[in-house]
C-alpha cells in the first residue's frame, strides 16, 4: 500500500518540491498510513488525466488536510473550518470555467460546515467534492467526529460513543442522495488495492462531472488515521475493513446525470437600463427659492390604507417640484400589528433630521392616529383626520382639525383602494403645499392600468371638493 | 439626475455601478431590502445573486468570489453580523477585498429592528479574532449609501481588505432624492486572484501561517498597510464648526439631528457646531483636533451607551471636556431632545 509519502515520480499536479519545510522537501506532513496522502495522489492523477491543472481550483479545510496548497500546483484557495462548499460556491459562480474541488474532512464536512455540504448539494453547485471519513478529528488530536462509530474511543469520548448521549454516526452520502440536484455520490475506502482502484474511479468521475459542468459530485472516502486510531498503519487498514465499512456500505448512491440543467436564466440588460436610472427622466435640484422651512409631515393609520405610499407619493412630488425631500417609515413587526406610519420632510435646504416629531401636518387616517400623534402637532399645525367628526371624547388639542370622511368617500365613489388620494387631494386645497398636477403626474406613473388612473384622479378630485365646499373657517 | 430612491435599494444600484457582480447574503430586518434589491438587479446584469442558507455561508461564498477576484458584497444587521465574523476575519487575513453591509439594529441578542449604533465597537474594533481592521463608512442619507458603497469598494480593492458600510435602520429605510452616475467605474486588474486559469495557477489565497515568524511578519505587513491608509483615508464633514462654543459630535443618523439641533441652537443664540466622522476606521482624528479648536466643549451623541465617544476621548486626550449624550433600544433623539441637553450641559459649565 502506499504509505502517504510523495514518491519521486510523482504526478505534474504535485510541485516538484514542498517548500512547508526546508528539510522535508519531498515529504508531506502527514503521519505514516494517513489516508489523506493516498487521497491526494488519487486526485492529482485524476486531474493529470483529464489534462485540467490550469483550470482546476483546490479548496483545502481546516483539518490535517490544511496544507494541501503545499503539495498540489493548483490554484489554491484555503477555507474556514467547515465553510468549504460555501467558499467553492463563490469560486465558481464567480468563473464557471473552473474546476472546484473541495477537500475536507468529516469533523469539516459533517459537524461544523453541515449546513454548507447540504446546501451547496441542495443548489446543485458544480463542484467536486472530496470527503475524507476517517471517523476522526486527526489534526486537533483524535476527539470523537459525527462519523465516529458508537463504542469507538476518542479524546471526548473516553468510555467510547454512547448512542444515548452522543447519537448515531452520520451517514454523509446517504443523506445527500435524498436530494434532487447531486448527479454523483459514492461512498468507497482506502483499505486494499482493490478498493483503493474504486476510488481512484470515483475521484476521476467527480472531477469528470466537473469538466462537462454537469452538477454537484461527492466522494466519500473512508481513510485511515492510524495516529489518532493508535494503530500501525496495517491494522488501520484492517480497522477500515472491520469496523468502519459495516458502518458505512460501499456503494454508488447516486448517478443521476439525466438531470436536465434548468433553463431559467434572466435575461440580462444593459446596466442604466436594469438599475432603471437612465428610462426615465431624473429631477434636479430648484435651488433655494420659497421659504427656508422644513414642511414636516406625518402620515399615520392602518397598514393596508396606504399610509406609507401616501408619503411617498409627496416626496417624489416634492421632488420633481425641485425640493429636498425625505421618506422615512416604520417597517418589519411593527407594522404587522397593524399601524403604520412614516415621516415626510419638504424643504428648500438640505434636510438635517429626516424625523418628523412635531408634524406641521398630520394625517390621521385612524382614530388611534388621532390618538397617538396630535398632541405632537403645534398650534400652527394642521391635521387632517379620516371621519366626519373627531371622536366624541377627543380631547381638544392646540391644533386645528379638518375632517375628511375619506374611507367613507372612496367607498362612494367605488374607490375603496383609494381613500388615501381622497385625503391626498384634501391636503392639497387646504394646505397648497405642493401643486395639484405634479402631484397629479406622479399618482399617473404610481399604477399601472388606465382604470386605476382615472380612479385615482376621481379620489384626488373628491377630497379637493370636500375642502373647496367647506364653510369658510 | 435625482431619483428618489431607498437608502437600502441604493446601496445595491451603486455596487452594481462599482462593478460589483456577485452578491450573497442572508435576509434580516432592517437590511432586507438590500438582499432583495440585489435578488432583482445582479441576475439582470449578468451577476451572481445567492440567498445563502446563512449569514456564515454566505460571508465564505464572499471570501471564495473575492478570492477569484470578483467584486462582491454582503449585507445584514446585528445577529447576522455577528455570525459573520469569523468570516471577516479570513477575509481580512487573507487579505481579499469585500463590502459588507451592516444596517445597525437594536441589540444585545436578538434586540429589536431599530436603529441603533451598538456594531461600532465590533465593526470598528474588530469583532472577529486577530489583528486586523476593517475599513467602516458611516452614511447619513440614502445618496451616501450609494456614495460611501462606491468608495468601500475602492478601498477594499485599494488596500485587498474588507469594507464596511455601517449604516442604521433609519438611513437604510429612509427614501431620498439620489444621483447615480451610469457610468460604471472599472475594477483594478488582480493578478492574485485564483481563477482557475493558467496564469493564476501558482497563486495562493491564505490566512494560515503555523510558523510563529511567518506570521508576525505578516501581520506586522497587515499593519503597516493599516497605518498608511490611517494617514491618508480618513474622512469627515463639519457644519458651523468655526468659531463653535460647542461641539456636537456624531454619524449616520444622529448627525443628521445634530445639524438640525445646531441650527436651532444658534437662533437660540448658542454658537454650536457639528463634527460628523465619515469614516470610523480610519478615525478622523486629526480633522476632529482641528474642528474642537477653540471650542469649550464637546458633546457626543450615540445611539449606543457609549462607543464611539472613547475614541473621541481619545483623540482630544483630556484637552477638551467630552459630554456623552446616548440613545439606545432603537429611540433616536429628536433635534429638541438634544438642544435641551446642550442647554443643559452649558448651563452646568458655566456655573
Ligand atoms: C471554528 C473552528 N473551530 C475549531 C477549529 C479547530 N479544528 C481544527 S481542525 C478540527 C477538526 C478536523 O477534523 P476533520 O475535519 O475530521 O479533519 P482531519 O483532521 O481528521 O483530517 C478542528 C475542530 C477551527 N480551526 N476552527
Ligand atoms: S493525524 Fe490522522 S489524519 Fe492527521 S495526518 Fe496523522 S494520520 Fe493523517
Amino acid at each position: 500500500m502506499p504509505d502517504g509519502r510523495a514518491s519521486h515520480a510523482k504526478s505534474p499536479v504535485f510541485y516538484e518540491w514542498y517548500d512547508r519545510k526546508p528539510d522535508m522537501k519531498h515529504q508531506t506532513h502527514y503521519c505514516p498510513g494517513c489516508g489523506h496522502g493516498v487521497a491526494h495522489k488519487l486526485v492529482a492523477e485524476a486531474v493529470t488525466d483529464l489534462g485540467i491543472q490550469d483550470q482546476t481550483i483546490f479548496v483545502s479545510s481546516v483539518g490535517c488536510s490544511v496544507f494541501g496548497y503545499y503539495y498540489f500546483d493548483l490554484g489554491n484557495v484555503q477555507a474556514a473550518h467547515g465553510r468549504g462548499p460555501a467558499v467553492a460556491t463563490g469560486l465558481r459562480r464567480a468563473n464557471p470555467d473552473s474546476i472546484v474541488i473541495a477537500y475536507q474532512g468529516d469533523g469539516d464536512l459533517a459537524a461544523i460546515g453541515m449546513a454548507e455540504i447540504i446546501h451547496a448539494a441542495n443548489r446543485g453547485e458544480k463542484i467536486a467534492v472530496i470527503f475524507i471519513n476517517n471517523a476522526t478529528y486527526g489534526m486537533t488530536g483524535g476527539q470523537m467526529a459525527p462519523t465516529t462509530p458508537v463504542g469507538q474511543v476518542a479524546t471526548t469520548a473516553p468510555w467510547g460513543r454512547r448512542a444515548s448521549t452522543d447519537g448515531h454516526p452520520i451517514h454523509v452520502a446517504e443523506l445527500l442522495a435524498t436530494l434532487q440536484a447531486p448527479v454523483y455520490i459514492e461512498r468507497v475506502a482506502l483499505n486494499d488495492n482493490r478498493n483503493v482502484m474504486r476510488a481512484r474511479k470515483a475521484v476521476r468521475k467527480a472531477l469528470e462531472i466537473q469538466t462537462r459542468q454537469a452538477g454537484f459530485a461527492l466522494v466519500e472516502i473512508l481513510s485511515a488515521c492510524p495516529t489518532t486510531w493508535k494503530l500501525t498503519p496495517p491494522d488501520a487498514q484492517a480497522f477500515i475493513a472491520e469496523a468502519l465499512v459495516p458502518v458505512f456500505p460501499l456503494r454508488v448512491f447516486k448517478d443521476a446525470e439525466t438531470t436536465a440543467p434548468g433553463d431559467d436564466a434572466v435575461p440580462v440588460r444593459p446596466v442604466a437600463e436594469a438599475l432603471d436610472i437612465a428610462a426615465e427622466p431624473g429631477w434636479a435640484r430648484k435651488g433655494r427659492a420659497g421659504s427656508p422651512r422644513t414642511l414636516g409631515i406625518k402620515v399615520a393609520g392602518f397598514g393596508g390604507q396606504g399610509v406609507l405610499l401616501l408619503g411617498q407619493i409627496l416626496a417624489e412630488a416634492g421632488l420633481r417640484e425641485g425640493m429636498e425631500v425625505s421618506w422615512l417609515p416604520s417597517y418589519g413587526p411593527e407594522m404587522r400589528s397593524g399601524s403604520a406610519h412614516c415621516h415626510v420632510c419638504l424643504a428648500h435646504d438640505c434636510i438635517g433630521s429626516p424625523l418628523v416629531s412635531h408634524p406641521d401636518i398630520l394625517i390621521a387616517m385612524n382614530n388611534t392616529s388621532l390618538r397617538k400623534f396630535a398632541a405632537s402637532v403645534p398650534a400652527a399645525g394642521t391635521i387632517l383626520y379620516n371621519g366626519h367628526t373627531p371622536p366624541a371624547d377627543f380631547p381638544a388639542c392646540e391644533a386645528g382639525i379638518v375632517c375628511v370622511p375619506a374611507s367613507e368617500i372612496a367607498d362612494r365613489i367605488g374607490a375603496a383602494k383609494a381613500a388615501n388620494v381622497v385625503m391626498l387631494g384634501a391636503l392639497l386645497a387646504e394646505t397648497g403645499c405642493l401643486p395639484e398636477d405634479t402631484v397629479t403626474a406622479v399618482l399617473d406613473r404610481a399604477v399601472k392600468s388606465p382604470e386605476l388612473v382615472a380612479m385615482n384622479r376621481r379620489a384626488l378630485e373628491a377630497g379637493r371638493c370636500v375642502i373647496a365646499s367647506a364653510p369658510p373657517r | 439626475m435625482l431619483h428618489l430612491c431607498k437608502g437600502n435599494v441604493a446601496v445595491v444600484k451603486a455596487a452594481v455601478l462599482a462593478g460589483c457582480r456577485a452578491f450573497y447574503g442572508y435576509p434580516i430586518t432592517p437590511a432586507s431590502e438590500i438582499t432583495e434589491a440585489a435578488a432583482l438587479y445582479l441576475p439582470q446584469v449578468g451577476g451572481t445573486f445567492l440567498q445563502a442558507e446563512s449569514e456564515i455561508a454566505a460571508i465564505n461564498m464572499v471570501y471564495g468570489a473575492a478570492a477569484a477576484g470578483q467584486r462582491v458584497m454582503t449585507a445584514s444587521s446585528g445577529p447576522g453580523i455577528s455570525l459573520m465574523q469569523e468570516g471577516i476575519s479570513y477575509c481580512a487575513g487573507a487579505e481579499l477585498p469585500c463590502v459588507i453591509v451592516d444596517v445597525a439594529r437594536g441589540g444585545p441578542g436578538l434586540g429589536n429592528l431599530a436603529p441603533e449604533q451598538g456594531d461600532y465597537f465590533a465593526m470598528v474594533k474588530g469583532g472577529g479574532h486577530g489583528n486586523y481592521r476593517n475599513f467602516v463608512l458611516a452614511p447619513a442619507s440614502a445618496q451616501e449609501m450609494a456614495d460611501l458603497t462606491i468608495l468601500a469598494f475602492t478601498l477594499a480593492d485599494r488596500y485587498r481588505n474588507p469594507a464596511v458600510v455601517l449604516a442604521d435602520a433609519f438611513v437604510g429605510q429612509m427614501m431620498e432624492p439620489v444621483r447615480l452616475d451610469p457610468r460604471e467605474t472599472a475594477a483594478p486588474e488582480k493578478s492574485w486572484a485564483v481563477r482557475g486559469t493558467a496564469d493564476t495557477r501558482r497563486n495562493l489565497v491564505n490566512s494560515f501561517y503555523l510558523d510563529p515568524d511567518q506570521l508576525e511578519a505578516r501581520v506586522r505587513r497587515l499593519d503597516a498597510k493599516y497605518r498608511s491608509a490611517e494617514m491618508v483615508e480618513a474622512r469627515s464633514e463639519t457644519y458651523q464648526a468655526a468659531g463653535a462654543e460647542i461641539l456636537l459630535i456624531g454619524y449616520g443618523i444622529v448627525a443628521r439631528v445634530l445639524r438640525s439641533a445646531v441650527e436651532q441652537l444658534r437662533t437660540l443664540g448658542v454658537r454650536a457646531g457639528l463634527f460628523r466622522p465619515i469614516t470610523l476606521w480610519p478615525y478622523p482624528s486629526a480633522a476632529l483636533r482641528q474642528a474642537a479648536r477653540g471650542c469649550h466643549l464637546v458633546m457626543v451623541v450615540e445611539l449606543s451607551t457609549g462607543q464611539m465617544v472613547e475614541d473621541v476621548r481619545l483623540t482630544l486626550n483630556g484637552t477638551l471636556p467630552v459630554e456623552f449624550y446616548g440613545r439606545v433600544g432603537g429611540n433616536v433623539p429628536t433635534t429638541e431632545e438634544i438642544v435641551d441637553q446642550v442647554v443643559r450641559c452649558l448651563a452646568a459649565a458655566t456655573v
